[in-house]
């Protein structure tokens, strides 16, 4: 049996952030009601690559590379004791190394990659494992603020073991000099989880003559109710 | 360990869509149980329309079993009107805390930009008399019930529409 803590106190962003101007008509103004873990928020959809094709790879597009510094990303999936979670299912996206979207509503002068679509879909192995080869995203213009500019970052889709599980989050680069004047990396207001969501340049992930690595884990709620038997 | 901060799908989750998933009965036209439709329109709090969401959808089978025979997965894009559609069955009564029944639901959990975190609700269908047993309506205020439950618009035609904030606002779960 699993349970599903709620997430820290200031762990996570609040849903009306006053600098992110979006959130301002889409926040809702009653708390939510809280409710146990019933067998809908314990149980989730099985994802299996049989049914949900993975493609690992998205500096190659219908057979031709991206333009930009190909990098390979990957980590761990693991739950709030530090175990893997296997199986997890990842949905990742990003615009490509000109910051534009494969989007049709995306209207960022910048230009498109014909060899990018920005896209993959990974499984977690037995160790929580997981990893993608991609490019590095650049940074682009939106209507938030004058002179807004995303920071550089990878969209990521999480699902687990329980539906409670489900998050999407979005990984940042270090260094970025972007990352204080951003209304959504701000909002969270510890800066411990802030700094959570940027990845780690690693060369562990990196491939000679061929590519550079960044290692991001991923903890999704949960802990093991159960102590794990112990074999000592 | 600490969770990973949620953060917002943004505007563009559109890359990893795949409208057929909004047909649950895509690659199961076997399973057994009543065809319904889910509908409805999302809008945000001046009423307007929101049509840059993400809905996803969880539920049981018409066993009331989450994914043991039926795969009650699906994710739906809003169009321009802030509407979403799924093709789906209705799910069963499934086993609630200690020796209660739930009521026939399913769970939205709904993503878009403005959502620093997505936001869950469940569907409930009006009229079914296991909703008046039902261990989380219970949990609702009376008076807010009703944006949880769907009316039958059309035979098999469920619709319920999702208010994020204001009048009307629908009942979103902290789960």
């Amino acid at each position: 049996m699993t349970e599903y803590p709620r997430p820290a106190e200031g762990s996570w962003p609040p849903m009306e952030a006053p600098g992110y101007g979006s959130t301002r008509k889409r926040h809702a103004l009653h708390p939510p009601v809280r409710i146990p873990h019933t067998l809908t928020e314990t149980s989730a959809p099985k994802f299996t690559p049989a049914a949900y094709p993975a493609h690992a790879d998205m500096s190659v597009h219908e057979g031709q590379a991206a333009m930009g510094e190909r990098i390979i990303v990957g980590g761990r999936v693991l739950d709030e004791d530090g175990r893997p979670v296997r199986g997890a299912m990842l949905e990742i996206w990003q615009a490509n190394a000109a910051g534009r979207y494969h989007h049709i509503r995306d209207r960022h002068d910048a230009p498109l990659d014909p060899h990018f679509a920005g896209s993959a879909r990974v499984f977690s192995d037995e160790e929580g494992r997981w990893q993608v080869t991609t490019i590095k995203p650049g940074a682009y213009p939106w209507g938030n603020h004058p002179k807004a500019w995303r920071p550089v970052h990878i969209h990521f889709g999480l699902h687990g073991h329980g539906f409670a599980q489900r998050m999407i989050t979005q990984m940042y680069f270090p260094g970025d000099p972007l990352l204080p004047l951003d209304p959504v990396f701000m909002a969270t207001p510890d800066a411990a989880a802030r700094e959570r969501l940027i990845a780690k340049f690693d060369l562990d992930y990196a491939v000679q003559d061929w590519a550079l690595g960044y290692r991001f884990d991923i903890v999704l709620r949960g802990r093991n109710a159960t102590p794990m038997d112990d074999k000592h | 360990m600490t969770t990973t901060a949620s953060q917002t799908a943004g505007p563009y989750w559109h890359i990893i869509d795949h409208p057929e998933w909004a047909d649950l009965l895509r690659d199961q036209g076997d399973a057994p149980g009543e065809r319904i439709t889910v509908t409805g329109q999302l809008t945000d709090g001046d009423g307007a329309p929101c049509g840059d969401a993400m809905v996803e959808i969880w539920q049981a089978g018409a066993d009331g079993a989450h994914d043991a025979g039926f795969h009650g997965f699906g994710r739906c894009a809003t169009d321009d009107r802030g509407r979403f559609n799924f093709r789906s069955i209705k799910p069963g009564p499934v086993p609630g805390p200690g020796n209660s029944l739930q009521a026939p639901h399913i769970t939205l959990a709904i993503f878009a930009r403005g959502l620093m975190n997505h936001v869950t609700t469940r569907l409930y269908f009006f009229g079914e008399p296991h909703n008046q047993a039902d261990p989380i309506l219970a949990l609702v205020p009376e008076s807010r019930r009703p944006t949880m439950l769907a009316r039958e618009t059309a035979p098999g035609i469920w619709s319920l529409d999702i208010r994020l904030q204001g009048e009307g606002e629908t009942v979103f779960l902290d789960i």
